[in-house]
């Protein structure tokens, strides 16, 4: 085995990230609650400098640590992206953090290993890396659900959230073991070749592959895997369901190109039936259960279901189009939810947390500003044009369309419709409702200055998607 | 000598069982833990099995893995449960009803 000094580099982000979680973890365990706030600057400065290092290494690319680790455009991109949607995320944070008594440094240490675990996740290039991300991104992701540990709702979403997951990561492993029996390797890359080699029992293959879809689908919150999602978006503190709702999305759809192309690409006419199944009843049940209800993270959560029916519908076209469609919505729809939840977070302050959609009333007349930039986000997430979230839908669908899955893209035009519904309730309620309170908005200067760079973000991608549509589509060629 | 369908079928009874065991019970959190963890033991089987019948020795350190994370996984698990003790005074399944799904 050839250890060569030099494949390392590849890898640098990961390490330097890993120095610096282990530094930050020595400084609150030194400081205590005083050193918060270095320990603040100090995680903003980390992911900073990650993303630093990631742009500096861009264009290069390369499997590493015996074939475990690998760094190519589609791993730089998304790793890239994690990185700028962790820095905001900990910047809306701080704020609902700091007015709750919740302003502990554990939050970011565990929020700095969680990323570790995404971008592991994302450079795997072995079943046992994208384990081993996997269950560090989710393990961090369970203590920050628990961290508010006097709210009674916050302890009960971290229990289901906790045995959820385990049970996800259970059926992913025994997927693994089948795929591992049938083609005799861990290596994503070995397998793909052992398949294409052709002469093994498909039977087999197929049964593993149901658990990894499984497995897939219960990270993701796909429809019928979703149930936790409601109830973890709803009961954690909102800065938690903020960093829960965002970038681990991006790792999980990593983790599904990652295992379904690049490990299984070869069977997939096994997996696009499963996958057709779970993004129809996903845009089904997400649309029309989030018409029902009144808090408004609850009905965010089911929005996000309907949204990873959108994203499967990319992955199961099986063409480059279609995963760089996916990759594109993954992206545009973390930056819509990154601003949603934002939003929660400006309007909330102590003792009102501005998460049912009656607190929405007569926003305009309150505050025209933040209704607008709200408008922008909501309109974004129903796809209406010039916004970036219409560009999502319609690369997806088209996507669709090319393989001649036309049923299955009426359905998804359909749902979309249904779903606009209620992202536009929401703005007749801040536009045309009378205002249950007067209060002004206590939340910092750059938590408004970036709330706004956020949602005005949403609408310049969506004057100008072509930059990034490029970029997408640049790593699957 | 013992064939690999035999550890794959003893595999497959365990895994089953856990999942009956979690879907079934509905009565006490720690069961749930702990049919979590006959899962990954089921799973272990299976990996040890595949690795001694093909002489590949990966199987076998990715056993060691999940046996680390598995412990670390039930560390976060009963410290969640100790805190939900402490806010609810039960560890009832069926108390877990303030959200529902």
């Amino acid at each position: 085995m050839n250890f060569e000094v030099t494949n390392m580099i590849f890898a640098l982000p990961e390490m330097f990230m890993l120095g610096m979680a282990c530094a930050i973890l020595l400084v609150v365990a030194y400081l205590g609650e005083k050193g918060t706030n270095i320990v603040y600057r100090l995680s903003q400065l980390t992911l900073a400098i990650t993303a630093l290092l990631i742009y500096r290494s861009l264009g290069e690319s390369g499997i590493t640590f015996d074939g475990t680790y690998i760094k190519d455009g589609f791993s730089d991109v998304l790793k890239m992206a994690v990185m700028l949607i962790n820095i905001v995320v900990l910047l809306y944070s701080t704020s609902y953090l700091k007015s709750r008594n919740l302003f502990k440094g554990e939050y970011y240490v565990l929020a700095i290993f969680s990323t570790l675990g995404m971008m592991i996740m994302i450079s795997a290039a072995h079943f046992l890396t994208l384990y081993l991300g996997l269950e560090l991104m989710s393990l961090c992701m369970y203590a920050m659900v628990a961290m508010h540990r006097d709210s009674k709702l916050a302890t009960e979403a971290a229990m289901k959230y906790f045995i959820l997951g385990a049970i996800a990561s259970g059926m992913l492993l025994y997927g693994m073991s089948i795929i591992y029996g049938a083609t005799g390797s861990l290596d994503l890359a070995t397998i793909a070749a052992t398949i294409q080699a052709g002469g093994l029992d498909n039977t087999v293959l197929s049964f593993g592959l149901v658990f990894l879809v499984i497995g897939i689908g219960f990270k993701l919150g796909a429809v019928p895997f979703h149930m936790w999602l409601p109830d973890v978006y709803h009961g954690a503190p909102t800065a938690v369901t903020l960093f829960i709702a965002t970038a681990p999305k991006i790792a999980a759809f990593a983790m599904a190109i990652r295992i379904l192309v690049d490990g299984l690409g070869d069977v997939h006419q096994y997996w696009q039936g499963m996958l057709i199944m779970l993004s129809v009843l996903s845009m089904i049940i997400g649309n029309v259960v989030a018409i029902a209800q009144t808090n408004l993270k609850r009905m965010l959560a089911y929005s996000t279901i309907s949204h990873v029916g959108f994203i499967l519908l990319g992955v199961l076209s099986g063409s480059q189009e279609g995963y760089a469609a996916a990759m594109f919505y993954a992206l545009v729809y973390t930056l819509m939810s990154l601003g949603s939840f934002g939003m929660i977070i400006l309007l909330s302050r102590q003792g009102f947390e501005a998460d049912t959609i009656d607190d929405y009333k007569g926003l305009s007349q309150r505050n025209p500003w933040y209704a607008l930039m709200m408008l922008i986000l909501m309109f974004s997430m129903a796809g209406i044009p010039p916004l970036v979230g219409f560009y999502a839908k319609l690369t997806v669908i088209k996507s669709i369309i090319d393989i001649n899955l036309i049923s299955v893209a009426i359905i998804a035009v359909l749902m979309s419709v249904i779903g606009a519904f209620y992202y536009l309730r929401i703005i007749k309620v801040m536009y045309f409702d009378k205002p249950k309170q007067s209060e002004p908005l206590e939340a910092p200067a750059e938590m408004r200055v970036m709330i706004s760079v956020n949602a005005l973000s949403v609408l310049a991608l969506g004057l100008f998607p072509g930059a990034l549509l490029a970029v997408c589509a640049s790593v699957f060629y | 000598m013992i064939a690999l369908s035999d550890f794959l079928i003893l595999g497959a009874l365990l895994f089953s069982l856990s999942v009956a065991g979690i879907f079934i019970n509905r009565k006490n959190i720690i069961i749930l833990l702990m049919c979590i963890e006959l899962m990954l033991l089921a799973v272990n089987l299976n990996f040890i099995a595949f690795s001694h019948y093909s002489g590949d020795i990966a199987g076998q350190i990715f056993v060691f893995f999940i046996l680390t994370v598995a412990a670390a996984e039930a560390a976060i698990g009963l410290a969640i449960l100790v805190v939900l003790f402490r806010n609810m005074h039960t560890i009832n399944v069926a108390d877990l009803n303030k959200l529902k799904g």
